[in-house]
């Protein structure tokens, strides 16, 4: 009986990854091991375990707890079993490349754990204040993240300009956050969206006014132009074994934060924030697209195609129907399973103290390890978007939300821009199938490290060639 | 009786202090953490006054809870800090440059 309510209870993969979290810290101070190899597998388990239990909950109808201020949905079920699941590969890739660079093991497992769970609580969070909670949680370990190697003064500096952009863009969200409360007397979603349906004037002008401040804040935490300027440098700078981190799954976690805030909390102000999305998406597509072409640092070049992909997805945003959210979640699920096939490979490439971070390194691959190229090249045409990979039905679906919002000229415009990005994919499979390599000794890594990053790009193939179970998955994510 | 609005007008000065020095300030990165402080603080200040007017007690409830991840923020932050002196033995906004394109 107890039992059968803890696992019908919405919020216990929560509370079940807070616990375990306090274990694995306590397992990692007290007792001694070698490789922190029980620090690990403790930490793989919580993950798996939260898993386990979202997929078990997926059926259980929405639900409201804690006075209306944490929410159980399929949006969070999907939601917070991709981010899970990440990380569940992010930990397996990482584990060699921090061990050889004398990263904190511990800390590494530790900070990903508890920023796992502020992802967590962003995606179900219902009123501003669990909202709040859920990004500091969020942020404020990946600041740390970025910090971990201490002796690289890259690192730091990387480390510096995220917590000074993060901390700005907390603090502008939670403005417009302050002038909501102004405007709407509560801090609760429902009863924001109850109030905004019918507004005097003098309260939409405020609403308005503190849209336009959580806007603000909400693209700096996706990396979308006009507030990108972050993403670049601490792609770059923080260890690979980071960028990982950070570039997967909390964009999904600040999608989350649109969906909440803007689909859910206002769409009385549909207009208002479509426009601004609008511009958003042109800028990030138009600038992502084209400073990538120029960069010769793979990761930086990474950098700028999260930006674009990010304009990508918010396309399906403001198209502004159940369609359109359900192929924005599609693309942004799709990205990060791209994102981090992608990073995943530089970590497992980086060996014995060389780093993968040049264009130029990944020469001859193809001579050096068939396989692993081949599964770089199905990340890469995934990126330019080329059938029959994940990417193209992610950028289908966007575009066919968008003209069947009557916005025909802005898909020509994305159109244009993928083709032009289509070429510094295709360049990175240029430089692996057909130059010469400076090394020549072969790429061996360990078998379990092999299965993970097949399985992590094949999955890339196979939901190119079956969307449809997670098509489906998304449009019950929104289903009215 | 001091009005709403009058309070409203003091934070929006001060957020408009805290975010002109972030973007202005090309001296030390403490002045930018002190910025951010200046930032949060004026977010309280409209919360309290939002929840006095209103007799809602949520918006202070809000502002203990800023308070206590802005202080979690500026650990962090002096912390990043202290590592990045360590490893350059500057705090210059403007030699914060190595990594561009």
């Amino acid at each position: 009986m107890l039992f059968e309510t803890i696992l019908t209870y919405p919020a216990t993969p929560e509370i079940f990854l807070l616990g375990m979290t306090c274990i694995v810290l306590l397992a990692d101070l007290f007792i001694k091991q070698q490789e922190k190899k029980i620090t690990y597998w403790l930490s793989q388990f919580a993950l798996v375990g939260t898993a386990v239990l979202v997929l078990l909950l997926y059926n259980v109808p929405s639900t409201l707890l804690f006075n209306g201020s944490f929410i159980w949905d399929k949006t969070a079920a999907l939601m917070q079993f991709a981010i899970v699941a990440i990380n569940f590969f992010i930990l397996i890739y990482a584990r060699e490349y921090i061990r050889e660079r004398k990263i904190p093991q511990g800390e590494y497992y530790l900070l990903s754990l508890f920023s796992v769970l502020g992802m967590l609580v962003l995606v179900s969070a219902y009123s501003l204040l669990t909202l709040y909670l859920g990004l500091e949680l969020l942020s404020l370990p990946l600041y740390a993240m970025v910090a971990l190697q201490r002796d690289s003064t890259e690192c730091a500096e990387a480390a510096m300009k995220y917590f000074v952009t993060g901390a700005l863009a907390s603090g502008m969200l939670l403005y417009g956050l302050s002038m909501f409360y102004g405007a709407t007397q509560s801090l609760n979603i429902t009863e924001i969206a109850q109030v905004t349906s019918n507004l005097s004037s003098g309260q939409e002008l405020m609403l308005i006014f503190g849209l336009v401040f959580i806007i603000a804040g909400v693209v700096f935490k996706l990396g979308a132009a006009p507030f990108h300027m972050w993403v670049p440098d601490v792609y770059q700078g923080a260890p690979t074994s980071v960028t990982l981190f950070v570039g997967t799954a909390p964009k999904i976690a600040a999608l989350a934060m649109v969906v909440r805030l803007l689909i859910e909390g206002t769409p009385a102000l549909v207009h208002q924030w479509q426009e601004v999305l609008i511009l958003i998406a042109v800028l990030s597509i138009a600038l992502g697209n084209v400073v990538a072409i120029v960069q010769s640092n793979l990761k930086r070049m990474l950098s700028y195609s999260a930006i674009a992909h990010v304009g990508y997805m918010s396309l399906g945003l403001l198209a502004a129907t159940p369609d359109g959210y359900a192929s924005a979640l599609f693309y942004m699920l799709a990205y990060a399973l791209m994102s981090l096939g992608a990073f995943g490979m530089l970590v497992l490439l980086s060996k014995s103290g060389a780093e993968v971070d040049k264009i130029g390194d990944l020469r001859g691959l193809n001579t050096r390890n068939p396989w692993l190229a081949f599964m770089l090249l199905l990340v890469m045409f995934s990126m330019a978007g080329i059938p029959p990979m994940v990417g193209f039905f992610a950028k289908l679906g966007v575009l066919e939300a968008l003209i069947g919002a009557h916005m025909v000229w802005l898909a020509t415009f994305a159109l244009v821009f993928a083709i032009i990005g289509a070429y510094y994919y295709l360049n990175v499979v240029k430089v692996m199938y057909f130059e010469e390599p400076e090394i020549q000794y072969p790429i061996v890594n360990r078998p379990i490290i092999n299965v993970a990053i097949s399985v992590n790009c094949l999955m890339v193939l196979w939901l190119g060639m079956f969307p449809s179970g997670l098509i489906d998955l998304c449009r019950a994510a929104f289903a009215m | 009786m001091i009005s709403l609005s009058a309070y409203l007008i003091l934070s929006a000065i001060v957020f408009g202090l805290g975010l002109a020095g972030i973007v202005i300030n090309r001296k030390n990165v403490i002045i930018l953490l002190m910025c951010v402080e200046l930032l949060l603080l004026a977010v309280n200040t409209n919360f309290v006054a939002f929840s006095h007017y209103f007799h809602d007690i949520a918006g202070q409830v809000f502002v203990f809870f800023i308070l206590t991840v802005a202080a979690a923020e500026a650990a962090i932050g002096l912390a990043i800090l202290i590592v990045l002196f360590r490893g350059r033995k500057t705090i210059d906004v403007d030699k914060l440059n190595t990594l561009k394109g």
